[in-house]
């Protein structure tokens, strides 16, 4: 492997790796401080991409189409939450399973219903339609560049809002200890709805962003979901930090790994998670 | 802990039910319901970890798979026996499992879930990939195992509707070994270690042997449902080792209701018969399905099964 290509690969690794972590840091996010274990996670991914292609075509703006996107997640979330969830605060985490379970058959066959089963896919926006040269025959695309830094961002902007701000306060509190944080007269039930807000538009970001580089069709919630739960636990439940360790790690596992393997490729992110799982069993930044 | 009377009354009447079904149900319809019944098998193996030890496995495909494949690759092109090649693919499953078990059951929880994923992954994509288990197309069985006592051979196994009686007699067999060690002592310990294992291991049990053991037993029992789905359906695939495999078990098990035995296999039937009505009905299918399973979340604690437990109070663990 040369220089370049291995730059290339590095490049897509983390990116990749990046993209992971904004649907795993939701997923880890509603798992430790809600205590919910969201198999629709995925479904939210998928919704997102379907909305970046619906509404680019509707409003004919890629930018314009994100935080039309995001606003409609939030209220999804939100919808969701105080429909059905909150219900389920008290109950055998199963039921959370069973539930969301049932929520990936209903959104899946909406996607059916709204768009049908072919593939879709949503234009790269022009403004970082183009390439940097890397050496004569290879080169790298600006948008994925791009993706990684807008993920770098919001990674920035979650561990603020949750080490820095009342409300990033209240949310690990609220993982602590959810009577007592009530008890301090904070309202735990619109807490978790904003939690759960926040998981379900990050995950939704997270299509949209993917949208123009990877195509968009049916299967693809599904496809993230278990390698989404795969980085949350090598991360360690709850942990944001961990989540980006674990997506990084993650991401350049399954790049290189194809590259370096490619007879065991599908193996490898689950022998890492199992490596990992055997050195630390609560995952790599998970407390006890 | 027991199943409560009314579903056991249901479960009677079931069982009355699908002896007589052959009588007037089409073929497709007696092929489905073997189906089905292999499926309640691999269920209440299922439960027997989740619901009655509280270890929530997604990678019990894994134990499912291996017997299948077992047979596919010993049996797939000349006949064996039943007699050996039964015990010899649970036996396969059982050891997979003791080696897994060793490893995974140091995790507990949301860990202990993902691990179990893991290595069912693992070997998935190591059986998917490699051409001595025919790669993503699978194996093919040419020819049934044969079932014969001291010559006289009254079963025959590529007849569908024998398939269906064998699979009937063995799901209820599975029924009753597993409720003969559930009422063991070894089965009150592994619900003493599902309700409070701090407490058993203070008491003296060495509670890695007993979940250990039950890992294996619940794992040879998934091999008997790989058998049977591997003699049923003729061919072996990668997607029986997949996490949807392991995945639509455990929804089975949540659905018809955790530590009851009766519930997982009303799950198996409830969740495959909807599928197939929802799906003559209409093209949105999944739709239906869906919505009944939040139904069931939100308005039936303790899953269908429930339903005959909660006039007695309390079917709800969580």
């Amino acid at each position: 492997m040369d220089f370049a290509t291995f730059l290339i690969q590095l490049l897509n690794g983390v990116q990749y790796g990046l993209l992971l972590f904004l649907i795993a840091s939701g997923l880890t996010l509603i798992f430790g401080i809600m205590g919910v274990i969201n198999l629709a996670h995925g479904s939210f991914y998928m919704i997102g991409a379907y909305l970046a292609f619906s509404l680019t075509g509707l409003i004919g703006n890629f930018w314009l189409a994100l935080p039309a996107g995001v606003a409609l997640a939030v209220l999804l979330g939100i919808a969701l939450e105080w429909l059905l969830i909150r219900h389920l605060y008290r109950r055998d985490h199963l039921y959370q399973v069973l539930l969301t379970y049932g929520l990936i058959l209903v959104f899946g066959e909406l996607r059916s219903i709204l768009f049908g089963d072919d593939v879709h896919s949503v234009a790269v926006p022009a403004l970082l339609n183009f390439s940097i040269r890397l050496t004569d025959t290879l080169s790298y695309p600006v948008y994925r560049l791009a993706m990684s830094g807008v993920c770098l961002l919001l990674a920035a902007g979650m561990y603020w809002l949750i080490a820095r701000t009342r409300l990033g306060m209240t949310i690990r509190a609220g993982s602590v200890n959810r009577e007592m944080v009530q008890a301090l007269g904070i309202n735990v039930g619109l807490l978790y709805r904003l939690v759960f807000a926040l998981g379900v538009a990050l995950a939704a970001f997270a299509g949209m962003l993917a949208a123009p580089v990877a195509s968009v069709y049916p299967g693809m919630g599904n496809q993230v979901l278990i390698i989404s739960f795969v980085v949350i636990v090598i991360g360690g439940i709850g942990s944001v930090r961990g989540a980006l360790a674990a997506s990084l790690l993650i991401g350049l596992a399954d790049v290189f790994g194809q590259v370096v393997f490619p007879q065991i490729a599908g193996m490898t992110v689950y022998l890492v998670m199992a490596a990992v799982l055997v050195w630390r069993p609560r995952g790599l930044f998970g407390s006890a | 802990m027991e199943a409560p009377r009314g579903l056991r009354v249901l479960l009677a009447v079931i069982l009355i039910g699908l002896v007589l079904f052959p009588l007037v149900g089409e073929r497709f319809y007696i092929q489905y319901a073997t189906k089905i019944m292999i499926l309640a098998i691999f269920a209440m193996s299922l439960d027997l970890l989740v619901g009655y030890t509280g270890l929530v496995s997604l990678g019990h495909a894994l134990c499912y798979g291996i017997a299948g494949y077992a047979l596919a690759l010993v049996g797939g092109h000349a006949a064996v026996s039943l007699w050996w090649s039964l015990p010899a693919a649970m036996l396969v499953s059982a050891l997979a499992a003791l080696v897994v078990g060793v490893l995974v059951l140091r995790t507990a929880g949301i860990y202990f879930i993902m691990v179990t994923l893991a290595f069912a992954q693992m070997l998935y994509y190591y059986v998917r990939d490699s051409e001595y288990f025919g790669g993503s197309d699978g194996i093919y069985l040419d020819v049934r195992p044969t079932l014969s006592l001291f010559g006289w051979a009254p079963v025959d196994l590529g007849n569908q509707l024998h398939r269906y009686y064998l699979t009937l007699a063995l799901a209820v067999a599975t029924y009753v070994v597993l409720r003969s060690v559930l009422r063991s002592p070894f089965g009150r310990v592994l619900i003493g270690i599902r309700d409070n294992e701090p407490r058993m291991r203070s008491l003296g049990f060495p509670t890695f042997r007993y979940k250990l053991a039950c890992f294996v037993l619940a794992g040879a029992l998934a091999g008997l449902a790989g058998y049977m789905t591997a003699v049923q359906d003729g061919i072996m695939n990668p997607e029986q080792l997949g996490w949807h495999r392991s995945g639509e078990a455990l929804m089975m098990v949540i659905l018809g209701g955790m530590g009851t035995l009766a519930g997982p296999a009303l799950g198996a039937g409830a969740l495959m018969v909807l599928e197939l009505v929802f799906s003559i009905w209409t093209k949105y299918w999944q739709l239906l399905l869906g919505g009944f399973i939040v139904a069931v979340v939100l308005f039936l604690p303790g899953g269908l099964g429930g339903v005959f437990a909660r006039r007695r109070g309390g079917a709800d663990r969580g």
